[in-house]
């Protein structure tokens, strides 16, 4: 079944699309997007390390995304710049180192339109082995946090005061999140993947009524708007991943729609005044 | 293990406290925000903090509760200690869909007749499917209430719980504090600004003005000068005009209704006046 190329790309986007809806909505509740940005921005300096020194670039990026967690964190405690000036330097500063590290290797021919887009339509097998066995022990760790985590993403202190350490949920969070963009840069790039973090919790938010709703509706969305887009892609001939990435913007714009009052109203009671 | 001892009063008195600061001290940027606080809240106590603006009552409700590290002292907490907390006012993202029943399990799991329950309690018990984000800042209140109590905890912290309630919403909820505390046999720990009500419904008050001015039971702290000085005529009187506001009551239609048994607040109060 994995023969075809076109299957594969289905069952790879699908994997990616379920670990990032669950994930994705915690980078939405908590307004880490551009932490998000950041991360997967600076994801290329691990593809350019890897091919420095010779090692699979997706291992590169992996081991790129657990250093550039603490380099945060230790940046957040040494700088007095906002968060958000920290991140933008951070996602550019790398951005650009890891171009001009690419120009100087000149004894490789860099497909970069691949590593900035990804290259869904080019998964092996293997990279699908990768997503789906990383991908269950993100989403296993994140099952494992999720009472702390959500806690925490409603109001730190009452989850610290209530002992559920939220500092150590928050960490291991930023991890998953950088995992995510590890395994899902194959299928988007470092440009694209954030899109499959924020797009399909947000479209889903319009129908859900708890958290965990939310989530499986984020995967669902997730799901829907890689099957449409490949299938789109396969059709017009557009480029795979730029193609999910519309599906799903698509879905959200859809979901803004005045229509979805029909669905909501039933589940706001009518309440009795105190 | 406290549940084994017979007589409540005597467990409270033999126990030791549920949570104790010695000396706490938290300094930022270089300034002590307090210095020197000694405190204790034992089980079925409610310590009220007041004080004014600046003066260190929520870093000392979040350093008692561990959320900041001291600078100089010590906090001990009792081992295992279970704690409910109200912090203040605070906004959740609308992103994040949450209905009252799903935030009452955020750090606890519990059943929905738990929660019912605990929502009844407080008089919310008409919210348990609502949004979070179509909620008065009464009812919100009402209902962070309701979730720092499902769980029955040791210790409960309040701050600034009144925040969104009207008057007369206010004094109903210092009385449900009083209830709870009953009920669930915890100690509380209260920040308020409100002197009149505060001051009759706490066992200790502790006034903070990046120390302790002065603490005792209501009545010995309002004779203090150093209270007078903090909070001049407004603390002087704060006694009197809550035992005279509450001389009668008003039932849902605002007719006044009599009280029965308050003839000891109308003793205190008119000793008030008199001091």
């Amino acid at each position: 079944m994995l023969d075809d190329f076109f299957v594969r790309a289905l069952v790879a986007g699908i994997g990616v699309a379920i670990v990032a809806g669950p994930l994705g909505c915690f980078v939405v509740w908590r307004k880490m997007a551009y932490f998000g940005a950041t991360l997967s921005h600076s994801a290329l300096l691990g593809v350019a390390f890897g091919l420095l020194i010779g090692i699979d670039p997706m291992l590169g990026v992996a081991i790129q995304c657990l250093l550039i967690v603490p380099a945060l964190v230790l940046l957040e405690r040494l700088s007095p710049l906002s968060t958000d000036s920290q991140l933008g330097i951070l996602a550019h500063g790398t951005l650009a180192l890891s171009l001009v590290i690419f120009g100087f290797m000149t004894w490789i021919r860099v497909d970069l339109t691949g590593y900035l887009f990804g290259d869904i339509l080019a998964v092996s097998a293997r990279e699908i082995a990768y997503i789906y066995t990383g991908g269950a022990v993100v989403l296993g760790v994140l099952a494992w946090i999720w009472r702390p985590l959500l806690a925490a993403t409603v109001n730190a202190e009452i989850a610290a005061a209530e002992g559920l350490r939220p500092e150590r949920s928050k960490v291991i969070f930023m991890f998953l999140v950088a995992a995510t963009i590890a395994i899902g840069m194959k299928v988007a790039g470092v440009l694209l993947i954030l899109s499959f973090l924020i797009i399909p919790p947000a479209t889903a938010r319009a129908y859900a009524a708890t958290p965990e709703h939310m989530a499986i509706g984020a995967i669902i969305v997730g799901v829907l708007a890689t099957v449409l887009g490949l299938n789109a892609s396969n059709l017009w001939d557009t480029p795979s991943g730029p193609s999910i990435v519309v599906a799903a913007l698509v879905l959200f714009i859809v979901s803004l729609l005045p229509f979805k009052r029909f669905f909501v109203s039933k589940r706001t009671p009518s309440r009795e005044v105190l | 293990m406290l549940k084994t001892v017979a007589d409540p009063d005597q467990a409270a008195s033999v126990t030791a406290s549920l949570v104790e600061a010695r000396d706490l001290g938290i300094k930022r940027d270089g300034r002590w925000l307090i210095k020197g606080v000694n405190l204790a809240i034992r089980r079925s106590e409610i310590v009220t903090l007041i004080g004014p603006n600046g003066g260190g009552k929520s870093t000392t409700a979040k350093a008692l509760l561990g959320l900041i590290r001291a600078d100089a002292g010590s906090v001990s907490r009792m081992p295992g200690l279970k704690v409910g907390y109200v912090p203040q006012r605070f906004a959740i993202d609308w992103t994040l869909p949450l209905n009252v029943t799903r935030l009452m399990t955020l750090t606890t799991s519990h059943g929905a007749d738990e929660v019912q329950e605990a929502l009844e309690r407080v008089g919310a018990g008409s919210l348990a499917h609502s949004e979070i984000h179509t909620l008065s800042g009464g009812e919100f209140q009402r209902v962070l209430l309701a979730r720092a109590i499902v769980s029955r905890p040791d210790l409960l912290v309040l701050d600034e719980p009144v925040q969104g309630v009207d008057f007369s919403g206010e004094i109903a909820l210092y009385e449900l504090i009083g209830e709870i505390r009953d009920e669930l046999r915890c100690g509380i720990l209260l920040i308020s600004h409100d002197l009149h009500i505060v001051m009759a419904g706490t066992d200790t008050v502790v006034c903070l003005n990046g120390h302790v001015c002065c603490s005792g039971t209501p009545r010995d702290v309002a004779a203090t000068d150093e209270y007078r000085r903090l909070f001049g005529h407004r603390g002087a009187s704060a006694l009197a005009i809550y035992h005279h506001e509450h001389d009668h009551a008003h039932d849902h239609c605002g007719n006044v209704v009599s009280l029965d048994g308050h003839a000891d607040s109308a003793s205190v109060s008119s000793e008030n006046r008199d001091a």
